[in-house]
């Protein structure tokens, strides 16, 4: 039974890489506009068109075209990058760890801040405080990452500058690194310098992303605690003497839980999205940033790749959620 | 010497001056049955939840007292009041399906109370715990153990609740209609079991119910409870032989006789209806003054 | 009584008020911007630049909230800034609603084949960063409004499909549709004048936080240089400038940055506040 879902939900995912291929293919080859005139810098020769035009395929027909480029892409080949003529593949997992440890770092933030609401209002539920929080939470909630990012590069770069705000790590210290998992490598190699070098140059960007999500987080996590506190079980704890934060946390934390975990989900891709542009705000040097050099210097080859990249890691993000969700929910695992 | 001792308890209707419990007095002897009977709506679950400490947010106590073992719960401050509760009061309540955590196992349970409240070492908490699944016969208590709820029907789950209300030794339990949500074929042995840990603990024990068939077999005494106002409280020997209240007549009229099932129920006479809102009305009357 | 449910209720009003009010002056300020923008917002003075805000030391008048690093005025600038953003609000928000909408409504009425091909569409576009996907659309288009305005279609559809689908099944399965069909009406008829004045109201609440989210892409668009041109003033282009010279002038930074968040944010309120209006359940 689990092993079916599990089957099935690969399946799904498959076909919805494979609509990725192609539309992402499709947007690069089919809309106007000759791409190998715009992959070339001014003043490119008849002869450096036609050789170009041979080297990336291009004189093969679109479809012929596509399966060859689909076909490199499952092996591995994502072509060459134009603008450093390095293979797109190591191009972009030489940056993959920074993005992954910036959307991670930001995703344990939006889960701890968005749950201290959720427990908080919860806790103070009826209460003026619960009703500010609220206002509090819509507010962040409504706006965005790029926002947030700019209000915190003002607030902690610029009236009160505690944090660096542009750049992952300081320069001299890159030597140190012997993967490019800075922050993992920084815990286990148990390098607190390199460690808070990393926090004090990631926590505002991975705040940015952090706060849009963190009130989703806070909104929906309160309204299914209110909804368990009224439950019959609950009840019977706070008979048994417990006191009212135990009966939060041990009671119905875990079951209100569930609900929101789906919706983490599919929040979490969007936030790995707004690494794209949060990268650009706080000069990380991530994946994202690197994509939007690429869009400006033309390097259609290395874009693709992104944004394959990108779309491979939101359908994972979605299936391992699906999987958690299984996992944790006892009725679904014993069904 | 009573164990739990209320008198003159009112409670509103949050934001209203409508009163839901109307000054009610009641006693449970230390090791009584006491049945509280009455008709649905007259506010017999809003007794058993206020002597545990459980009323909803809409319902508040504007007055009266509620002794537990000699001690005033409305005078102590919430969380000793609860703890106090958790150490001598315990809940068998309605309905087994929602009444336990389904992302939790069974053993914790039950076991929690006695580690976290009464401070039990872990291990003579969890042999207690097998301990008493034995006693309430349900088979194999090791696997029930680290069972999760929706792995047990809704007879085992209510042996569960009921060994769970009696793990720690409570001095008083408060059972709110705990055979409704059953099916008929297991409510018998339910409340046989019931009776029998009563017994064998001798524990006090509230019963709530509108059934006076039952009544009749296990308490010791009993209050009926019309709108919110205890309309007779009598010793059950006295009462079925003779009820006092009119009110109390009509009711005992209405129940159906186990003898014949297909026997017409007699409704409640207007009449009677109208002398009970009467006293309601007395009441209220008294109180607004 | 005052718990949290009031408070929340009671500034309600307060706070859908004060959106609608700065929206109005948006738009004011966005149409009669030539005849109120004290600068030429192009005009460039190097003897003017940086100058700071009226009510700091050095303040020049006419010059109200100050110039960035060529001397350009910056109330001047937010302003014709603003006439882009309500452009692009306006356009690429109707524009996804109407597009994204249609194909919501049809593949959450008709179900059968289409269904499956919107959704599995949908399910796609799931997978795409979406600013990722509008700065690659618009490095293929090249810049301009209707660049702009096609890749927040194009990464924005998929909002209004989703919930009007849902929306649109759901009545699809109410009685009063089933009778409209037994009465012998055609199943466009039935889909125009049954369902869709059912889903209008989301449809609208969905089209006004739209707006704001078109707002904050093609602020985003320009802060990466990408928008509707490289010398028309944007609130993301006077951003991208202001985060340079952030240590020298940061009101070059500050007041579009204000004017942009108090837009978004009065977009989704009065979104937020349209749906409460909407849905009687919530009051
Ligand atoms: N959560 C609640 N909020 C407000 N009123 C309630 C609530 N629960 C019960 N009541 C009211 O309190 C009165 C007594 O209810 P209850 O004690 O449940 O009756 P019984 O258990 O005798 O059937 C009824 O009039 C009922 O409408
Ligand atoms: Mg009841």
């Amino acid at each position: 039974m689990f092993l079916r879902r599990l089957l099935t939900r690969i399946a799904t995912t498959l076909v919805t890489l494979l609509g990725v291929a192609v539309i992402v293919f499709a947007v690069i080859r089919i809309v106007p506009g000759d791409p190998v005139a715009m992959m070339l810098p001014p003043g490119a020769t008849e002869a450096d068109i036609a050789r170009l035009n041979a080297f990336y395929g291009l004189d093969k027909s679109i479809p012929e075209q596509f399966f060859i480029w689909l076909g490199g892409v499952v092996q591995g080949d994502f072509g060459t990058s134009i603008t450093t003529r390095q293979p797109v593949l190591g191009l972009v997992l030489s940056r993959l760890p920074a993005t992954l440890e910036l959307s991670i770092m930001a995703l344990v933030i939006a889960v701890a801040l968005g749950g201290l609401v959720a427990l908080t209002g919860t806790r103070l539920r009826y209460t003026r405080t619960e009703g500010a929080l609220d206002v509090a939470n819509g507010m962040a909630l409504s706006v965005p990452d790029f926002l947030w990012g700019l209000v915190l590069i003002l607030l902690f770069g610029v009236l009160w500058p505690v944090f660096t705000i542009s750049g992952r790590v300081s320069p001299q210290l890159v030597p140190e690194f012997a993967t490019s998992f800075f922050l993992f490598e920084s815990v286990v190699r148990l390098r607190f310098d390199l460690w808070l070098d990393l926090v004090q140059h990631m926590l505002m960007p991975a705040l940015a992303l952090a706060i849009p999500l963190a009130a989703i987080i806070g909104q929906l996590l309160k309204q299914s605690l209110k909804e368990t506190m009224h439950l019959d079980y609950v009840t019977l704890a706070r008979t048994k003497g417990y006191s009212e934060n135990h009966v939060i946390l041990r009671e119905a934390l875990r079951n209100a839980v569930l609900p929101t975990l789906t919706l983490i989900g599919v929040q979490f891709t969007f936030l790995i999205g707004g690494t794209v542009i949060i990268e650009r705000l706080f000069s990380y040097e991530g994946l994202g940033n690197m994509a939007i050099d690429a869009v400006i210097n033309r390097d259609l080859p290395l874009i693709q790749g992104i944004v394959l990249l990108f779309a491979l890691l939101f359908t994972l993000v979605n299936l391992a959620v699906d999987l958690l969700y299984a996992v944790l929910n006892p009725r679904l695992r014993h069904a | 010497m009573s164990f739990l001792k209320i008198r003159d308890l009112s409670v509103i209707l949050r934001g209203t001056n409508h009163r839901l419990l109307r000054g009610v007095s009641l006693d449970v002897g230390a090791t009584e049955v006491m049945g509280l009977v009455g008709e649905s709506g007259a506010g017999k679950s809003m007794i058993g939840k206020a002597v545990l400490g459980i009323l909803p947010r809409s319902a508040k106590i504007v007055g009266g007292s509620i002794e537990l073992d000699g001690v005033d719960l409305l005078k102590l401050p919430p969380r000793q009041r609860r703890h106090l509760i958790g150490q001598k009061a315990a809940l068998i309540p309605q309905d087994p399906l929602t009444a336990l955590n389904p992302a939790r196992r069974i053993g914790p349970q039950i076991g929690d109370r006695l580690v976290d409240i009464l401070g039990w070492e872990k291990a003579r908490a969890r042999a207690r715990t097998e301990e008493i699944l034995h006693d309430v016969h349900i088979p194999q208590p090791d696997r029930v153990l680290r069972a999760y709820p929706h792995e047990l029907s809704g007879g085992m789950r209510q042996r569960v609740l009921i060994a769970s209300a009696f793990a720690a030794e409570p001095r008083l339990i408060v059972a709110d209609e705990p055979t409704t949500a059953l099916d008929v074929t297991v409510q018998k042995q339910i409340l046989k079991l019931i009776f029998e840990m009563q017994a064998r603990h001798g524990t006090a024990l509230l019963f709530v119910t509108h059934d006076l068939g039952v009544v009749s077999k296990i308490c010791q005494r009993l209050t009926v409870l019309y709108g919110g106002l205890v309309m007779e409280e009598a010793e059950v020997g006295a009462f079925f032989e003779a009820p006092q209240h009119p009110y109390s007549r009509a009711l005992l009229a209405a129940t159906p006789r186990h003898t014949d099932p297909t026997a017409d129920l007699t409704p409640v006479p207007e009449a009677v209806i109208a002398l009970a809102q009467r006293a309601v009305a007395d009441a209220d009357l008294r109180w607004h003054s | 009584m005052l718990d949290g449910r009031s408070l929340v209720k009671r500034t309600a009003g307060l706070r859908l008020w004060l959106s609608a009010g700065w929206l109005t002056a948006l738009v004011i300020g966005a149409v009669f911007a030539p005849w109120i923008a004290p600068q030429d917002p192009l005009m460039q003075d190097l003897f003017t630049s940086r100058l700071p805000p009226f009510w700091m030391d050095g303040a020049e008048p006419g010059y109200w909230l100050g110039t960035d690093s060529l001397g350009r005025d910056v109330l001047s600038r937010i302003l014709y800034g603003g006439r882009v953003a309500l452009i692009v609000a306006l356009i690429a928000g109707t524009a996804t609603a109407l597009i994204g909408a249609t194909l919501g409504l049809i593949a959450g009425y008709y179900r059968g084949w289409t269904d499956m091909v919107i959704s599995r569409l949908v399910d796609i576009w799931m997978a795409f960063p979406p600013v990722l996907f509008a700065i690659l659309l618009i490095a293929v288009m090249g810049t301009g409004l209707t660049s702009v305005v096609v890749a927040i279609i194009v990464i924005d559809w998929t909002r209004f499909a989703r919930v009007v689908r849902a929306e649109a099944m759901a009545q699809g399965a109410m009685d009063y549709v089933a009778s409209a069909q037994v009465a012998g009406r055609g199943r466009m008829s039935t889909l125009l004048t049954e369902i869709l004045p059912n889903v209008l109201s989301t449809i609208i609440v969905l089209l006004t936080l739209e707006m704001g989210i078109a707002v904050i892409v093609e602020a985003i668009l320009s802060f990466v240089n990408l928008s509707v041109s490289t010398d028309d003033p944007t609130w993301g282009g006077m951003i991208a400038e202001g985060r340079l010279s952030i240590h020298q002038a940061w009101w070059v930074l500050v007041f579009p940055l204000v004017a942009l968040f108090l837009t978004v944010l009065s977009f989704s309120q009065l979104g937020e506040g349209l749906k409460d209006r909407f849905d009687p359940v919530l009051n």
